[in-house]
């Protein structure tokens, strides 16, 4: 996984809440069997609309996404966040994120910040006055910065430090192994086996 | 200290747990289908890892998989690519695999309950967010992403945060025609979208429990419609006698050594839980959406909702666009909402009861002109006991199309898709916008609201008969 300490780009302002899975990439995208290529999907059915903002040139180089409440519900499909990453975005920010969501993102290096709304709202203002605004993003101050304003934002320990050493979980896991194979040397017996198959 | 359900589940799969760091849990059962894992499967090669446990891991076909013709190739190369993908990694890996035309085969939370694999007091995941379909036999099963699917794959654990608890008591009787589903339906539109996130909800009282496994399924596959992780309800003589009698059920001193164990998963009677909702099944009635997420719904008898009255600007605004979409105006009567498509199947009503309970209201009548309905087996081998039961030939003289196992438009990844601008009353648990197929509008409803609708053509309950 890529390490994540801070990033600098410009926002997208996507002023809806509720945004699930299935919009951010539909069920026919997620054909692929790689982690590439995704980025055609993203948003498809709202980016028929040339006024989508996807669509206007002023955001065309934005890398954090800034949304509504309640982003990512539904599906559990981790392609929605490839394909936020396949086209570009680094950092997604919202009042709220769906739980698998939030998984997927913080799994794959994806930082997604939680801020409350009005700070959301007051980003929206500051980067439609002006959508060449830098946003930083830094985890490692866990703050949010642009223009003058300096949003805090909250990230357990335990994650923030996983996301910047870049750390791949299965490896981690894979060194308390031992403790693996203990717990399943003392699993009872009933517990049901797939094989080999009964019908 | 006392303990909720899902406490106790957690506590026994606690493989190690260490101060500022999430609980490593081991996982009971995976479950693989074909969109979300050929990454994992590619990241064990990449690394050169193995499947640790290949006999807690079982594999099927649903999402892609065509409806109709599933003697011949998978006609769009890209369903076909994916669907070949998964088998050759169950091969690879050495991963019991249901292909299409297996018996087995079937959406994958609809395989794991018939086969007996899913019992009471597992941790289960997969792929999928409606693995809390699983929940209903008191099991902890929740959806993860590909990246944690790799993670099971390689070490049948994941590193999880404990989540907080949730209890919706429902008791009463529910009045005629009223299901599972409406509750579940009712629940959410309560609750919101949003209600339910960090928690596991367990589903308890008097109502929960007069339900069959069936039944309870529904209410616990569409908990993550309300954004929780997982949904639960506590296991007893209806769980133990549905398990009984299938396949991989525990035979002989392993039957009772289960049962005795399983017989202490309840919540204990001062366990408390960080949030508790009540709601009196006298109160609900057949229930439908009308909006474009599963919290924007209500009781059939109502009418389609005005923006202006709704207080929170970021729900007025969801509202608006969902009415926009959905092609309906403020003040309609959702009884006089005419669909076009009638789909009944998924993993949330596509089980045998479901199927059942629609042709016990279908049978000897004409489908509306105006309609077309599918109607989807959630396994091929509930296909073939609704065969045997007769039902498929109810379904065929109605005048709807019987059609083999799958996820099929509940999210339209194979051929079965609504075209722009057509309405459907669904079984299914997701009204997305195009969810069903790009610019597709969608009302979920139980089985029995969509046989009534098919009939009169217009959404209807079985008292509108």
């Amino acid at each position: 996984m890529e390490k994540f300490v801070t990033h600098t780009g410009t926002a997208l302002p996507l002023r809806r809440s509720n945004v699930d899975t299935d919009q951010i990439i539909p069920a026919v995208y997620l054909k692929r069997v790689t982690k590439n290529g995704f980025e055609d999907g993203l948003f498809a059915a709202w980016r028929n609309d040339p006024d989508f903002v996807l669509n206007q040139p002023q955001y065309r180089a934005a890398t954090v996404l800034v949304a509504g409440a309640d982003f990512g519900t539904g599906s559990s499909r981790e392609h929605a966040v490839w394909a936020l990453q396949n086209y570009g975005f680094k950092a997604v920010i919202s009042s709220r994120f769906a739980d698998i969501f939030r998984g997927n993102s913080l799994k794959g290096g994806l930082l997604t910040v939680i801020l409350p709304q009005e700070k959301v709202e007051k980003i929206w203002e500051l980067i439609e006055a002006d959508p060449t605004t830098a946003i930083t993003v830094d985890l490692e101050a866990k703050n949010v910065r642009l223009g003058s304003e300096i949003f805090p934002f909250e990230l357990d320990d335990y994650t923030r430090w996983r996301l910047i050493e870049g750390l791949d979980d299965i490896g981690l896991t894979l060194k308390n192994i031992d403790a693996v194979s203990a717990y399943e040397s003392s699993r009872p017996s009933y517990k049901p086996k797939t094989l080999p198959a009964r019908s | 200290m006392s303990k909720t359900l899902a406490e106790k589940i957690w506590a026994d799969h606690i493989v190690r747990s260490a101060e500022g760091e999430p609980d490593l849990l081991y996982i009971d059962l995976h479950l693989i289908h074909e969109v979300t894992s050929a990454q994992a499967f590619d990241g064990l090669r990449l690394a050169g890892r193995t499947v640790r446990r290949t006999d807690l891991t079982i594999a099927t076909e649903d999402h892609n998989t065509p409806t109709l013709n599933i003697n011949l190739p998978i006609a769009d190369p890209v369903s076909k690519l994916q669907v070949d993908t998964l088998r050759q990694n169950a091969a690879e890996f050495g991963v019991r695999i249901h292909s299409l035309g297996d018996a087995e085969q079937g959406i994958v939370h609809v395989v794991g309950p018939q086969l007996g694999i899913t019992q009471p007091g597992m941790t289960i995941v997969c792929g999928d967010s409606h693995t809390s379909t699983h929940g209903a036999f008191g099991a902890l099963a929740f959806g993860i992403g590909t990246s944690e699917v790799e993670h099971v794959l390689a070490t049948q654990t994941l590193p999880l945060v404990r989540p907080k608890t949730m209890a919706i008591n429902v008791d009463g009787v529910l009045p005629e025609g009223v299901t599972s589903k409406d509750v579940i339906l009712a629940i959410i539109a309560k609750i919101g979208t949003g209600g339910g996130q960090g928690f596991v909800i367990e589903y308890r009282g008097s109502t929960i429990r007069a339900l069959s496994m069936e039944g309870r399924m529904t209410i616990c596959n569409m908990s993550i419609e309300a954004g929780a992780r997982a949904g639960l309800i506590a296991p007893d003589e209806t769980t133990f006698k549905y398990v009984k009698s299938k396949p991989h059920a525990p035979e002989g001193a392993d039957w009772d050594a289960a049962v005795a164990y399983w017989k202490t998963l309840q919540s204990d009677a001062d366990a408390k839980f960080d949030t508790e909702i009540f709601l009196k099944a006298e109160e609900l009635a057949p229930f439908v959406t009308w909006g474009t997420n599963p919290g924007q719904g209500l009781p059939l008898s109502a009418s389609v909702p005005n923006p202006a009255d709704i207080a929170d600007v970021e729900e007025r605004g969801a509202a608006e666009r969902a009415l926009t979409y959905m092609g309906l105006e403020a003040g309609l009567p959702l009884k006089s909402i005419s669909v076009d498509t009638i789909f009944l199947g998924s993993c949330t009503n596509g089980r045998i009861e479901d199927l059942r309970a629609a042709a016990e209201i279908l049978k000897g009548k004409k489908k509306a002109d105006s309609v077309r309905m599918l109607v989807v087996p959630g396994s091929a081998r509930v296909r073939l006991q609704a065969e045997q039961e007769g039902l498929d030939q109810i379904f065929i003289d109605f005048g709807a199309e019987w059609r083999n196992a799958g996820c099929s438009m509940c999210l339209g990844m194979n051929p079965d898709q609504l075209a722009v601008g057509e309405r459907s009353a669904s079984t299914s648990n997701r009204n997305f916008e195009g969810r069903q197929g790009k610019g597709g509008r969608t009302h979920l409803v139980s089985p029995l609201v969509a046989a009534a609708t098919a009939i009169r053509g217009t959404l209807s309950s079985p008292a509108d008969l």
